[in-house]
């Protein structure tokens, strides 16, 4: 049998007749390659300011927050903001007290009602206007969340934590609702229908099926929201009031978080105060970073495992 | 081809099911002839999605402990006619059932009926296999859990009678703390078998269960069936002719035809009879068409 377009057969070496897979069009690896470049340079852009934050907090914040390490977290504020050193320690447990009240009121409030639009809702006229406003609120200014809580709770009641608790809760309600909804929606309706079809209630199918198979995006979500609104400044400018020691009591009285005391530091014209501002800032930094590795971990740690 | 079907058998006539039971008993009796042995009595039964007139009038009874095969071609109807057997279809918020389905004498659609009660005694398994994104052992402890079952001991032995039942156990008994998404297809599927009948239901309605298996699993899920039928009631829609031919007991045959009304197309049941009948001497031409291959 003689090959199949063999010289001996043809006489001359077969040509292809069209096309020999070389790229039709002209200069493909050239746009390939001015393609690669640019998204390349896209993402060299995108770094560098991230890098210089960075750089900057951690070259100015370092000295000042890790030198005497762990006093800065723990010591004092100075009353006198003349004088440099000690630390941050009234600023963490604030933030902490106030970015705590806050999760507390609205990652509750949040899931119920994502598990209301999602389930319960849907389509429906309430849960379509529900869910646009939730949208819209998730782009109004902090400040004017600021003034919204000062207007209705600081004027009456004074400053206090539960009023930046409350500001800080109506910045993150919305972003929680949206990432809640969003894992909702992901629970595919087979799993739904496996359920009700071992004759579970509505209620049970909710609780011990959607809700657990959305629990690590869920959480994962408000944890950010956390990392997200822990930053804000202005709404607690009006709410929590000026104060340079923490105070213990939720429910009334100035205190201080390290938002503000970045802000009241930063802008003062002595160096020591000015010092203090950057170690504040690392040290929010740091603790953002925290919040987003635990969201990292839960989701690692309880994400559905895909096999063994 | 599709998965599940068998390569070697023909299209035109098939050989029975290789039980006797199935030629004597049931061939020469009407099904439903005797009133005790009927599960389901489905008259006039309509369903609407919305304006859609998805099937109409569908009367058929469905016998105990009997394997019953629902087929036709896509869009006939034959799914949803089995969503009604547990009122699955009420968690389509347009669909609308009219007509009467009854489960040994008691309307299903009645009103003092509880429709996770009846899903509990009619459990269902799907034409995908969906397990929960848990562990095998919680997958089938799932349903008993809900039901009240505590203790550690209880549930152990309800998890291995119901693995056990569904073929399964062997497979799984030293990775019952393991993810069920590591499972195969076709373990996957038999878990969801057995998670269902670890709430102890009284009918298995199957849709399409080894539409997504390979041949091999698809032997191993009738050979379950078989077993199974001795105590629970099967319904089982298949796109595989050789499969309703190989298993069951009784066949309907559905199609869909243009509503003379609206000229949608909606389903409706051609013939019901033994399955030797439908497959040997069908009486309509057109479940002789279709099985035939020349139609669907």
């Amino acid at each position: 049998m003689i090959p199949i377009g063999s010289p001996a057969q043809l006489g001359k070496p077969s040509a292809p007749q069209r096309g020999d897979f070389r790229p039709r069009g002209r200069g493909r690896a050239a746009k390939n390659a001015l393609a690669t470049a640019t998204f390349g340079a896209a993402v060299v852009v995108l770094a560098v300011p991230l890098a210089l934050v960075l750089w900057s907090v951690i070259g100015r914040g370092a000295h000042v927050a890790l030198e005497r390490f762990p006093a800065f977290f723990t010591q004092e504020i100075p009353i006198v903001s003349r004088r440099a050193g000690p630390g941050m320690g009234p600023a963490i447990l604030g933030t902490l007290l106030v970015t705590g009240g806050a999760t507390l009121i609205s990652v509750p409030l949040g899931i119920l009602g994502a598990v209301y639009l999602n389930e319960y809702g849907g389509a429906s006229r309430f849960a379509r206007l529900v869910r646009f406003m939730a949208m819209v609120m998730t782009g109004v200014p902090s400040i004017v969340m600021g003034l919204f809580v000062y207007m209705v709770w600081t004027i009456r009641f004074g400053f206090s934590a539960l009023g930046g608790a409350l500001a800080l809760a109506c910045l993150m309600l919305p972003v929680v609702i949206g990432s809640t909804e969003q894992m909702l929606k992901l629970v595919p309706d087979t799993l739904r229908e496996a359920a009700y079809a071992l004759g579970a209630t509505k209620s049970r199918v909710i609780l011990t099926v959607v809700l657990r198979a959305a629990l690590p995006g869920t959480v994962s979500g408000s944890l950010l929201a956390v990392a997200r609104a822990a930053g804000e400044t202005a709404p607690l400018l009006f709410a929590v009031g000026a104060s340079s020691s923490y105070n213990a009591d939720f429910l009334q009285g100035a205190n201080t978080a390290l938002p503000m005391q970045i802000f009241g530091n930063a802008t003062s014209v002595f160096v020591g105060a000015q010092d203090r501002a950057w170690g504040a800032a690392l040290t929010l930094v740091l603790l953002a970073f925290l919040v987003t590795l635990a969201a990292r971990l839960f989701t690692a740690r309880f994400a559905t495992p895909e096999s063994n | 081809m599709t998965p599940g079907d068998e390569p070697e058998e023909g299209t035109t006539k098939h050989t029975l099911p290789r039980r006797p039971r199935v030629s004597a008993a049931t061939a020469s009796a009407a099904p439903g002839a005797d009133p005790a042995s009927v599960a389901f009595d489905l008259d006039k039964l309509e369903v609407h999605y919305g304006a859609f007139r998805a099937v109409r009038e569908v009367t058929l009874q469905i016998r105990d402990r009997e394997i019953t095969a629902f087929i036709g071609p896509s869009g006939c109807g034959k799914t949803t006619v089995l969503r009604c057997l547990n009122r699955m279809n009420d968690l389509i918020a347009s669909a609308r059932v009219t007509g009467k389905v009854s489960y040994h004498g008691i309307d299903l659609y009645g009103a003092n009926v509880s429709v996770t009660e009846v899903r509990q005694r009619i459990g269902m398994v799907f034409q995908k296999p969906n397990p929960f994104p848990t562990s095998v052992y919680d997958n089938v402890a799932y349903g008993p859990r809900i039901n009240g079952v505590r203790g550690r001991a209880k549930l152990d032995a309800l998890v291995e009678r119901s693995l056990r039942s569904a073929a399964l156990w062997d497979e799984v008994k030293g990775r019952l703390s393991q993810s069920a998404l590591g499972l195969s297809g076709g373990q996957q599927q038999r878990l969801c078998i057995a998670r269902a009948l670890a709430v102890e239901p009284e009918v298995v309605l199957m849709d399409e269960p080894c539409s997504s298996l390979d041949p091999i699993a698809t032997a191993r899920i009738e050979d379950l069936m078989r077993e199974l039928k001795r105590t629970y009631t099967i319904v089982i829609v298949t796109h595989n002719m050789q499969q309703a031919a190989r298993v069951s007991d009784c066949t309907a045959f559905f199609t869909a035809e243009a509503d003379p009304e609206t000229g949608n197309r909606t389903g409706l049941l051609v013939e019901f009879d033994a399955t030797a009948k439908i497959f040997e001497s069908p009486s309509d031409a057109r479940t002789e068409n279709y099985i035939s291959g020349r139609f669907g």
